[in-house]
């Protein structure tokens, strides 16, 4: 197999799955029930926040617990906005990125001082001091207290024949695809190598002359962003937030959503959010009273299997795709 | 001033429970080099099996001696069967894997023993100890065990072969290798002996907390919290973690107004936080010089 063989059947595996997975998320909803949608959009949403952990942890390998943080502001920013200043809901999505930006950029100074299970520690902190903080009295007026916001949901513009959730999941399939293709040509760029390299060894990319503080900071503070939009989406389609929305077992669930899906490999990134949303509830089914254990097992099937996530099956297929084409061309020729 | 001085008493009776468990996770972060979140929920398994054995009538020191070796047996098991095979993946599967297995161990508890709160035994009794009302006799000889249990690990590191051989496997794994050190096996008899020194702690724990299958959440953090600020290798570092982060906890209650019990825990870790920034490898630990 010649280099350039390889690297063309690549580009073809990928494009053609992309361009089945893509079908499959656009024409789904014309067939499934409306429940099913709402799960399929919550997927898209947790997809968009593991591969916001993907870009922070896979790109610049710091470790984050705490990104239910981030998750729960973008929620609530959102959520005030829409509810206290009457803003129309996709316009505070960008502002719900930028304020999680900010935070997590600030929150990147701080942690370019720890590394490896201190910054764990440190964003867990984060992640345990979020809810309590939402709770706190002298905020309740905007946050709701206890009680949280209930959002009023959006209907489809321009007289659509859409249903509310319909309509939402393919607003958030759009944000989400546009986010994809941002955060890929991020990885692929000069500053996406830079991070890598970070991630790779701290000391020598520094000897090379990559600002190692501007590069870690920065990755936090995208990384923030990208959560946060995916939060205040998150509060639109639940029409709801409330403290014990957001604890550290959110970010304990987008932990184990980038693992599955392949750390650093964002398309796994939905099938990590797949996992996330839908196990739990197949534990539920398979034994109500160890669900627990139920999916304790299922999580340790899958590690055993692709201890690399989902990224190992797709090196599996492609594998499989090219010795199917070489066969055809074989024929062929 | 009494009240200060009240108040760093009752913490470090609080700090000694967290300086149970820092202890427990010192231990198998010398052996594996991470966490293992699911170290509380095996103290709490180990705790629940103290518990049925005494209902047996079982007397409460057989009890505990029998409980810490079948942790320590089902500790080495664990390694064996579930994370031995792990050991070539990548670091943050296997933190997964410590994740799936407290989820097993928590329902499967939960199962077995239901979530309703079950009193514990304690040997040393609840009197005031030496005419404290803030101090019991059961959190002294908490204290008093915990610093036993450190007076065990330092022998233990610094005296033994084997002690020896543990930190070598653990710090240079293949110069240990090279040396003729099993270095696979030296991860088992970690992990081992932190679910033995988990299982005390738990029994220790209980007392105080009551027992139930998910005792052990706010308690884990804790001791990480504590482990972490006493630099994560050093036993010393784990117990004078643990009895800080009490006293810290105390404090911001006692003197930050409006911080109630529900921000407690919040400030303590940001503290903690705080006290990392400015010494990154925690109070006792050792800095690592890094080669390119």
């Amino acid at each position: 197999m010649t280099g350039t063989s390889a690297s063309r059947s690549r580009l073809t595996f990928s494009t053609v799955s992309s361009a089945v997975t893509l079908a499959a998320l656009i024409a789904i909803p014309l067939f499934a029930k409306n429940f099913f949608v709402f799960q399929l959009t919550m997927v898209l949403i947790y997809g968009l926040a593991v591969l916001a952990l993907n870009i922070l942890t896979g790109a610049s390998g710091q470790f984050s617990l705490g990104h239910s943080a981030f998750y729960a502001v973008g929620a609530y920013t959102s959520g005030i906005l829409i509810e206290f200043a009457g803003m129309n809901y996709l316009l505070t999505l960008p502002v719900a990125g930028l304020v999680c930006f900010v935070f997590g950029f600030l929150f990147g100074f701080p942690a370019l001082r720890l590394s490896g299970i201190y910054l764990a520690l440190a964003t867990f902190a984060l992640a345990v001091a979020m809810p309590q903080l939402l709770k706190v009295g002298a905020f309740e007026h905007w946050t709701g207290g206890v009680q949280g916001l209930v959002i009023t949901k959006p209907d489809a513009p321009f007289g659509l024949p859409l249903s509310q959730d319909v309509w939402l999941y393919y607003v958030t399939l759009a944000i989400a695809i546009v986010i994809y293709i941002a955060a890929v040509n991020l990885l692929n760029s000069r500053s996406g190598r830079a991070m890598m390299a970070i991630r790779d060894n701290q000391i020598a990319a520094s000897a090379m002359g990559i600002d190692v503080a501007f590069y870690k900071t920065m990755a936090f503070g995208i990384s923030a962003g990208i959560t946060g939009i995916a939060g205040g989406l998150g509060a639109i389609v639940v029409q709801f937030v409330a403290p014990d929305g957001y604890t550290f077992q959110l970010a304990i669930a987008l932990f184990l959503g980038m693992v599955v899906g392949g750390v650093g490999w964002l398309p796994g990134s939905l099938a990590g959010a797949a996992f996330i949303v839908f196990v739990p509830n197949l534990a539920e089914g398979v034994s109500k009273g160890l669900s627990g254990a139920v999916f304790g097992v299922f999580l340790f099937i899958i590690i055993f299997l692709v201890p690399h996530g989902a990224r190992q099956i797709a090196i599996l297929l492609q594998n499989l795709f090219v010795k199917f084409r070489t066969t055809q061309g074989g024929h062929h020729a | 001033m009494e009240l200060f001085w009240n108040q760093v008493l009752a913490g470090i009776s609080t700090g000694a429970i967290y300086a149970g468990m820092a202890l427990a996770v010192v231990m198998i972060f010398t052996a594996i080099d991470n966490f293992n979140f699911a170290q509380g929920e095996m103290a709490m398994f180990s705790t629940f099996i103290a518990w049925q054995l005494i209902q047996w009538g079982m007397p409460f020191w057989w009890a505990f001696v029998l409980t810490v070796a079948l942790s320590f047996v089902a500790g080495i098991a664990i390694e064996r069967a579930l994370f031995k095979p792990l050991a070539k993946a990548p670091i943050l599967t296997n933190v997964a894997g410590f994740i799936a297995l407290f989820a097993i161990i928590n329902s499967v508890a939960g199962l077995i023993w239901d979530f309703t709160v079950k009193p514990f035994p304690t040997p040393f009794g609840t009197a005031p100890f030496l005419g404290s009302e803030l101090v019991s006799t059961h959190q002294a000889g908490m204290i008093g065990v915990t610093f036993a249990m450190l007076a065990f690990l330092y022998v233990f590191f610094r005296y033994t072969r084997i002690g020896l051989a543990m930190r070598a496997a653990a710090s240079l794994p293949e110069s240990a290798r090279l040396v003729g050190i099993n270095t696979s096996w030296m991860i088992a008899l970690g992990w081992g002996m932190a679910t033995a020194i988990g299982a005390i702690a738990g029994m220790l724990i209980a007392p105080v907390v009551f027992l139930e299958p998910n005792m052990m959440g706010g308690v884990l953090l804790y001791g990480f919290a504590a482990a972490v600020l006493g630099g994560l290798t050093s036993p010393l570092g784990a117990v004078v973690g643990g009895l800080l982060v009490g006293v810290f906890e105390n404090m911001v209650g006692t003197y930050i107004p409006g911080a109630g019990n529900e921000l407690k825990l919040p400030i303590a870790l940001a503290l903690i936080v705080v006290v990392l920034v400015f010494k990154p490898t925690g109070l006792f630990g050792r800095t690592v010089v890094q080669r390119v």
